[in-house]
């Protein structure tokens, strides 16, 4: 037998049969997360109910030296779920369990499994909810969240899931299962729960997790702004900001965006637009209605060609729905697509716009351009058609470009859909190799054999080596004390 | 840069450094720690020197490292609401005109380094988070000398792990920090605090009275000195208009009155010579919290589950209890600080989940033991 059928016949005998998933057409449907392109056949799938069977599995694959991949629900973007053929998934969907609703703590407690959506939707009826919005919180799940520190439309004002998790149990890469963090905030020592959220299973598996619910605001209000270029949004983006009104949400989409979202959802938006921008407010009402009074001037100043103010809750989904759904709708104008997750500096956003289209006129590829603008995290849409001989390494050309500006800019590769598989490539041209050794010294310290989720984050495959000898205490002092005039 | 032999005030907790040095630069620090590690020296990192006897005394130390010439701030891109700044410059100093560092920092004097490494906060937090939410970038010199990045200077980020998180809070043993990239503020422009006196029984209902209210606070702090009434102190921050109205629900609410900060706004309730102690609740437990020691001094960001006790009498008996009952509460008591003399008898960081995963971290970033080695949770 090999190592791996030994491994799931060891974890049948452990957790049931029905925990373990071998059979090879059933793998297969494993072999993506929402970076469709990227497909491994992972080697085994195990499905624990509980921590303690998340943390049995885990065990056994440090025992065999075999690797494991956590699974939420597949939804990511950057291939960070994607599995390891000789390796073990661990998918968390049978962990599904809202365990506490603590309306009177403002946190609830969560299995990894749970989608986010559902979090809101149970803390609704006391008045809270949980802030981090990814556009696929109808499906994505907290652990996955957790795993990628996922942000969202209206991370502007309420940060990303690393500033609402308060505390994870997590099964770390030897199997052993740790407190991070807790109920209350701060807890003492380092904070190795800051560090594990967005290590992208990296460091281990989140179990449970406890998040902060945030007070429901009193009042929410949305406008749509259209525009005759993505130049005057990006001016009315600015505006906005230097009038220090901190929206919940600035979105902008540009014209083939738009083109898309029509063809797909038929949200309405005003024909003819360069682009359009999405404000939000919320808050208490008093300083909503002072700032949305503000917020709409600067829009008419930018040179808005016109404004469509949410009358109710129907009318605000109405105008995030062409913007929450952009992604898939962009496969009605295009068979194929790469969607880019830069970050610039906002200020720079008009110039690195046109350099964008620059870059794609140059190679012949479209771009649409879906972004939030209120901190500059870009998503271009590179449109391609793989059955089209070059297409492919064209678009792929125009993309590897983007980052590129991105970091000319003084951005970043991922603003929040990971590094996982597809970036890890261009992690250098980021960070110094210095910066890489450090993040992996913390590596290290979790998963000395390397087993969580190899081949995601770093670039190229590396080994920790033993720790050297510590230096302790009562060891004797250093033979003679070092002369300062020695030393420089 | 040259290095100086040490003299009386180059303590740390009692302890005597053998070497003082003020590098100008990362590039300075570099080397400094470059020659520290080749001669195995002790090294602590010293700011402005408001905190430097927190934690426990090092077990050894030879060299100080001080970061007041690393001062100033690197860049303050306004459109962007980011600011980078060096590690020495004082907080009370920094000045970004309608935007602002979000970070209060409870002692006059401190640096931008020694409050992120200390991980202090103040009032705001409530609204603004700590250090570790407003970092977005961090330049740190490892204690083997290599100067090594993270995160950037956009707020939104996640490429690579966020070791500004475990830097800060770290007391000094994991690196030195010499730049931080910060997310900015706008400074709002109005303002107002509601006051309210109450028995102290009552403060918990009160605080609930507020959670409940949709007023989005920026900070909810008490402040309770021993037995009888305690005060609660609410700010709302935003536009004239949205002030006013929060403000007047605010007063309904509490049945309180708008006034001034309070003298004890964000002020640790100990002088510098007493017994400090940091005590963290889940929000439901801060009443609990707060009825366990009745005539201790407590005050703090009790909106966000962060309080401060000045303990006087039968120390260790106090702090045993304080403990039990933040425990009981969700969180933690840590000792801060306590004279020299009391010290001993005391367990400053209490009990600490995950210290054996915090130890693995600590001997991959400093295998020596070299920084602060002692000071930090766990003897680490």
């Amino acid at each position: 037998m090999t190592s791996l059928e030994e491994l799931a016949a060891t974890l049948r005998t452990a957790l049931g049969a029905d925990r373990i998933v071998s059979d090879r057409q059933e793998l297969r449907t494993y072999e993506c997360d929402g970076l469709a392109h990227y497909k491994v056949t992972p080697g085994l799938v195990v499905l624990p109910r509980d921590a303690t069977e998340c943390a049995v599995t885990i065990r056994a694959c440090a025992a065999a030296g075999v690797p494991f991949v956590a699974r939420g629900s597949g939804t990511g973007l950057s291939g960070g779920a994607l599995p390891h053929a000789d390796g073990v998934l661990v998918v968390t969907s049978k962990m599904r369990e809202i365990v506490e609703i603590a309306p009177q703590d403002e946190r609830a407690v969560v299995e990894p499994g749970v989608i986010n959506l559902h979090v809101s939707t149970a803390a609704a009826p006391h008045g809270y909810y949980y802030a981090p919005d990814p556009s696929s919180q109808q499906i994505c799940s907290i652990g996955g969240n957790v795993a990628e520190n996922s942000g969202g439309a209206h991370c502007l004002k309420y940060g990303f899931t690393t500033n609402h998790v308060l505390g994870a149990e997590i099964v770390t890469p030897d199997g052993t299962v740790v407190e991070l963090g807790g109920r209350a905030p701060d807890t003492p020592g380092y904070d190795l729960l800051g560090a594990f959220v967005g290590s992208e299973g990296t460091l281990g598996v989140a179990t449970r997790v406890t998040v902060r619910l945030t007070r429901l605001p009193e009042s929410v209000r949305t406008l749509l702004a259209a525009f005759a270029t993505t130049d005057q949004a990006g001016a009315a983006t600015s505006a906005i900001i230097a009038a220090g009104v901190v929206p919940a949400a600035i979105e902008m989409m540009d014209a083939l965006a738009i083109e898309a979202a029509e063809a797909a959802v038929a949200c309405g938006y005003p024909p003819g637009a360069g682009a359009v921008l999405i404000v939000e407010l919320d808050g208490p009402a008093a300083e909503v209605e002072a700032q949305f009074a503000r917020v709409t001037a600067l829009c008419e100043a930018a040179g808005a060609t016109e404004l469509r103010i949410a009358a109710d809750a129907g009318e605000r989904a109405l105008i995030w729905k062409g913007r929450k759904s952009a992604f898939a709708a962009v496969g009605r104008i295009s068979p194929d697509y790469i969607v880019q997750d830069g970050v610039i500096p906002r200020t720079a956003l008009p110039e690195v716009l046109h350099r964008i289209g620059e870059v794609a006129h140059a190679r012949g590829v479209r771009v649409a351009n879906v972004f939030h603008a209120g901190d500059g995290n870009l998503h271009p849409l590179v449109l391609f058609d793989a059955a089209t001989e070059g297409e492919a390494e064209r678009a792929e050309e125009v993309s590897g470009a983007i980052i590129d500006l991105c970091i000319e800019y003084g951005g970043s590769i991922t603003g929040e859909h990971g590094v996982g598989a597809d970036k890890a490539k261009y992690m250098p041209r980021m960070f110094t190799a210095d910066d890489l050794e450090t993040m992996h010294l913390l590596r290290c310290a979790f998963d000395p054999a390397g087993l969580a989720n190899p081949g995601k984050i770093f670039p190229t495959p590396r080994l920790c080596g033993e720790v050297p000898r510590r230096h302790h205490a009562a060891d004797p002092p250093p033979a003679a004390p070092p002369c300062a005039a020695e030393i420089f | 840069m040259g290095w100086q032999p040490a003299t009386d005030d180059d303590v740390v907790a009692g302890r005597r450094a053998r070497f003082v040095v003020a590098p100008a630069s990362t590039e300075e620090v570099s080397s400094v720690l470059r020659a520290a590690a080749a001669e195995d020296l002790a090294v602590v990192i010293r700011g402005g020197g408001t905190k430097l006897d927190w934690g426990m005394p090092p077990g050894r130390l030879d060299l100080i490292v001080d970061t007041h010439r690393l001062r100033g701030v690197v860049e303050h891109a306004a459109g962007d609401l980011i600011a980078v700044v060096r590690a020495g410059t004082p907080l009370d100093e920094l000045d970004f005109g309608t935007q602002q560092l979000a970070l209060d920092s409870p002692l006059p004097g401190a640096t931008v380094g020694g409050a992120v490494a200390a991980g202090t906060s103040g009032p705001r937090r409530l609204h603004y988070g700590t250090a570790r939410d407003l970092i977005i970038g961090m330049t740190v010199v490892r204690p083997d000398g290599a100067v090594t990045r993270s995160g950037g200077k956009v707020v939104k980020n996640v490429a690579g792990y966020d070791l500004g998180k475990l830097f800060a809070g770290s007391y000094g043993t994991l690196g030195l920090i010499t730049e931080c990239a910060f997310r900015l503020h706008p400074v709002p422009p109005a303002r107002a605090v509601v006051l309210r006196d109450a028995p102290a029984a009552e403060l918990g209902a009160l605080l609930a009275a507020v959670r409940a209210e949709q007023v989005a606070p920026s900070a909810v702090e008490i402040n309770r000195i021993g037995l009888g009434l305690g005060t609660v102190a609410v700010l709302v921050e935003g536009t004239a208009e949205g002030v006013r109205d929060r403000a007047a629900r605010l007063e309904k609410c509490l049945s309180g009155s708008i006034g001034e900060l309070p003298p004890w706004w964000g002020v640790l309730p100990w002088p510098s010579d007493g017994v400090g102690l940091k005590l963290t609740a889940a929000l439901s437990g801060v009443p609990s919290l707060l009825a366990a020691a009745p005539e201790v001094t407590i005050r703090g960001s009790a909106g966000a589950g962060v309080l401060y006790a000045h303990v006087v009498e039968d120390i260790p008996e106090t702090i045993a209890l304080l403990r039990a009952a933040a425990g009981r509460a969700g969180g933690h008591a840590v000792v801060l600080t306590a004279p020299e003399a009391v010290r001993p008898h005391l367990d400053m960081w209490g009990p600490v989940p995950a210290l054996s995963l915090m130890r693995r971290v600590k001997d991959r970033f400093d295998p020596g033991h070299r920084f602060a080695p002692g000071r930090f949770v766990g003897g680490i």
